[in-house]
């Protein structure tokens, strides 16, 4: 190394060359000076923009909205979920037994059987008789039991204790919040007690296996409850669905309709209740059972209850039509790729031309030239994946809708989340690219680790190419781990569905999953650093 | 390294020396004076592939990294009751999926290399036909690619057997166990070997045309591992289909399928064809680039 070339190269960082601003500075002006880099980046965080795009416009929906009239597509065959308190989509149908209710009270009642029906397939129903055909059976989440509900309209704030098919009582509220109640199904030697009492905004649930010794389940806050309320008995039941799991084809078959019937008694409303018993449906009949299959029957003391439908968020799938933003932003891949080409020829590039020396000479704390090198590459990759994330969410949306396909709507906070976090992951990732470029100090292995470190094990995981169970730790343990920033909706452990990573489920939280990537790119870096320190440049 | 390094210092300047060189080195070599020089071209490739303690380390990962993944995917996947919708031959073949980035490499640093250090100029001012060098460099990384793909293929297919049959796919099961004897693991075996051979190639062409390695093996590994995020973000529309027939990945992966043959959207030997249009098309417009393009 001559003194001229160092003396030129201290120049260079003029603005102080001890000072970690004016680094920071130089290796901004070499990324900025090389075109194709700049390019480079811009092209993937276009690519994204266009390949969410066409994804938000790939799917053109139709449909028959009754059986006589034309058919229809985009818009119009758009699915009309109502909304719950938490403003997601829900599915809010059961038949409802019901009085109103004024001020505080509570409902108790004793169930002795919970039996039903349902048809193992999706075939057609016949009208005047829709039971033909179904075969004896409850669904894991048939429900039965008392609900106290703001409103007889769906998507109405509620509290509800229930026995299930499968999963023993449960206290339920507003669609999204689940508690477990005594295990074990019920029977008429088995019978179980449930009580929900309202004080104010606050509801109660209980259950007692003798109708003396009782357990509080848990509290149901419900803001805003008006003062008269609809308290009763209600009995749903979800479609038919066969979760497949453990082999290669994991996923959900889904079937036709069920119905279920719970018998009652004992049933007690105190407070001040209105009126007589009266029963609705309530969110109208739902896949294809006429309204006639639902109904009450009131006989001696007791009351049999059948319904069909469910009280649960709606799960983004095949049987429900419903999608989410996370597959819009499947392009991000295409910008992570360019992310990755840029931050390692970041260095790579100076090593094949001997810059490294010319660098390190003008600055010989390497560590700090790696840390610029890091910052650089990660702010502008920030930069543009948060630019190309937040141009392409509200505007697949918007043409995902027009196009008739339902996407899960989410709070703004969680939209923030996922296009943030996009951005975020892209930036690491770049840094652990540029990590890997400083360690290989070769341009073509250094992109082929930083690609396959993140892609590889994404594919993997999500296209079912790995059992379901390889997969979900596939995406526990690798970088990819880290897109679960990208899943807007939670899996509802009271909805039957396919919760794999191919539907868009990650095995870790978003934040977990991040750090996950966080903690490969730290330890690259370290290595990075302790080898650029060790080695000759 | 040999030819390559002499060959500039003992000739003339690269205009004059297009005849008389080739005579020159053939005369030297005891060779024929091939009228394309082909055969001197090989030799170079060769010596210069062979002497890079990169390419044996290169072909090494490739072994190793395909036969790992297919272990592991292997070892992953159970069936104790039988009727799993699972391709055997293809479970244990998933280490393509990773030895293929690496079979990428290869192809990408036997053109991308010389173009970093400026060797290509020196080894046109040798070799005035430039399509022959290419024709030479893919020649080598074939024949390179090819044994490595042998023995990945080999070495998984073994390990998938192995653990497979303690997996429940037994013959009980309807899972007979994995043997070249069965005509469509054998199309799975050879086919894998020549899908690693020709995404060696598809690099070749790409860092042709790119010319510098970094952003190549970028679009090559974009090209690849695009093809199924893109197709998965698409279910069951037009494109979904078109991807699933025309993308290098996805169509020549075909080939590995031994099971539900009717559900793929394109057949094996087809879909290897696709990779291999796509290797072809890479490599000619390479050739076409060399030709009117400055070294």
């Amino acid at each position: 190394m001559s003194t001229t070339t160092m003396t030129a190269a201290r120049q260079a960082t003029s603005a102080g060359h001890g000072l970690f601003g004016g680094l920071l500075r130089s290796e901004w002006i070499k990324f900025r000076t090389v075109r194709g880099w700049v390019i480079g980046v811009i092209a993937g965080a276009l690519v994204t923009v266009i390949w969410g795009l066409l994804v938000a416009n790939g799917s053109n929906v139709g449909c028959q909205t009754s059986p006589n009239s034309p058919p229809e597509s985009g818009a119009a065959c758009l699915p009309r979920f109502p909304l719950g308190p938490g403003g997601e989509a829900v599915t809010d149908s059961f038949y409802f037994v019901h009085r109103p209710l004024t001020g505080d009270g509570s409902v108790t009642v004793r169930v002795t059987s919970l039996a039903g029906l349902y048809q193992p397939s999706g075939g057609g129903i016949a009208a005047n008789d829709p039971e033909a055909g179904m075969r004896p059976g409850v669904q894991p989440w048939s429900k039965a039991g008392i609900i106290i509900t703001a409103s007889a309209k769906p998507g109405s704030a509620y509290a509800a204790m229930m026995i299930t098919g499968g999963h023993g009582v449960r206290m339920q509220y507003d669609y999204t919040r689940d508690a477990a109640g005594l295990p074990g199904a019920v029977s008429a030697g088995s019978p179980r007690w449930l009580r929900l009492t309202r004080s104010g905004d606050t509801l109660t649930g209980y259950d007692s296996a003798d109708g003396t010794h009782w357990t509080k389940i848990g509290t149901a806050n419900l803001a805003g409850l008006p003062s008269t309320v609809q308290a009763g008995l209600f009995a749903t039941s979800p479609d038919y669905v066969q979760v497949v799991s453990g082999s290669l084809a994991s996923g959900s078959s889904t079937g036709g309709s069920s119905l279920a019937t719970a018998s009652f008694d004992h049933v007690r409303l105190s407070g001040t209740p209105r009126g007589t018993w009266h029963g609705s449906v309530i969110g109208g009949s739902s896949g294809g059972l006429p309204a006639s299959a639902s109904g009450f029957r009131q006989a001696g003391g007791g009351l049999s209850v059948t319904g069909s439908g469910d009280i649960a968020p709606v799960v983004a799938g095949a049987a429900s039509g419903a999608s989410t933003v996370g597959q819009f932003l499947t392009g991000a891949f295409a910008g992570l790729i360019a992310a990755v080409v840029v931050a390692v020829m970041l260095i790579t590039a100076e090593y094949r031309r001997g810059l490294i020396r010319v660098t390190m000479a003008a600055s010989p704390r390497r560590g700090r030239v790696l840390a610029a090198k890091a910052i650089v590459a990660g702010a502008v990759t920030f930069v543009a994946g948060l630019a190309a994330a937040a141009v392409v969410v509200p505007l697949a949306r918007r043409l995902a809708h027009a196009k008739g396909t339902y996407v899960l709507p989410v709070s703004a906070l969680t939209d923030m989340r996922v296009i943030v976090g996009t951005a975020a992951v892209l930036a690491v990732a770049a840094i652990l690219a540029l990590a890997a470029g400083t360690m290989l100090r070769r341009s073509a292995a250094a992109v082929t680790t930083g690609i396959v470190v993140i892609v590889l094990p994404y594919i993997l995981g999500t296209t079912g190419i790995l059992p379901a169970g390889a997969a979900e730790w596939v995406l526990r343990v690798t970088p990819a781990a880290a897109f679960a920033m990208q899943q807007s909706v939670p899996a509802y452990s009271q909805v039957t569905a396919s919760y794999t990573p191919a539907g868009g489920y990650f095995p870790l939280a978003p934040w977990a999953g991040f750090a996950v990537l966080c903690g490969y790119a730290v330890l690259a870096l370290a290595l990075a650093w302790y080898l650029l320190r060790r080695r000759d440049a | 390294m040999r030819r390559a390094a002499d060959a500039p210092s003992s000739t003339p300047p690269p205009v004059t020396q297009t005849a008389p060189a080739r005579k020159t080195s053939g005369e030297r070599n005891g060779l024929r004076a091939g009228s394309s020089g082909l055969h001197e071209a090989l030799q170079a490739e060769w010596t210069k592939l062979r002497t890079l303690p990169g390419t044996f380390w290169l072909l090494a990962a490739v072994v190793v990294t395909t036969v790992a993944v297919g272990t592991a995917a292997a070892a992953a996947v159970t069936c104790p009751h039988g009727g799993c919708s699972v391709d055997p031959a293809r479970t244990s073949l998933t280490g393509i999926y990773l030895g293929q980035a690496v079979a990428a490499i290869l192809g990408v640093l036997a053109i991308g290399s010389e173009y970093s250090t400026g060797m290509i100029r020196a080894t046109f001012t040798a070799m005035p036909r430039r399509t022959t060098v290419l024709a030479a460099k893919a020649a080598v990384i074939g024949g390179l690619a090819l044994p490595a793909g042998v023995v990945a293929v080999a070495g998984s297919l073994l390990a998938g057997r192995v653990l497979l049959t303690g997996h429940g796919f037994t013959p009980a099961h309807g899972y007979p166990a994995l043997t070249l004897g069965d005509g469509a693991v054998l199309r799975a075996a050879v086919g894998s070997v020549l899908y690693l051979a020709l995404i060696a190639l598809l690099s070749l062409g790409v860092t042709t045309i790119i010319r510098d390695p970094a952003p190549a093996i970028g679009t090559v590994l974009g090209l690849l591992y695009l093809d199924p995020i893109i197709a998965a973000a698409l279910p069951g529309g037009h494109w979904h289909n078109v991807i699933e027939r025309y993308a290098p990945m996805t169509a020549g992966l075909a080939i590995q399928a031994t099971t539900g043959l009717s559900s793929l959207r394109i057949s094996p030997w087809a879909g290897l064809g696709v990779l291999a249009a796509w290797a072809a098309g890479a490599l000619l417009l390479g050739a076409l680039l060399l030709r009117v393009r400055d070294a």
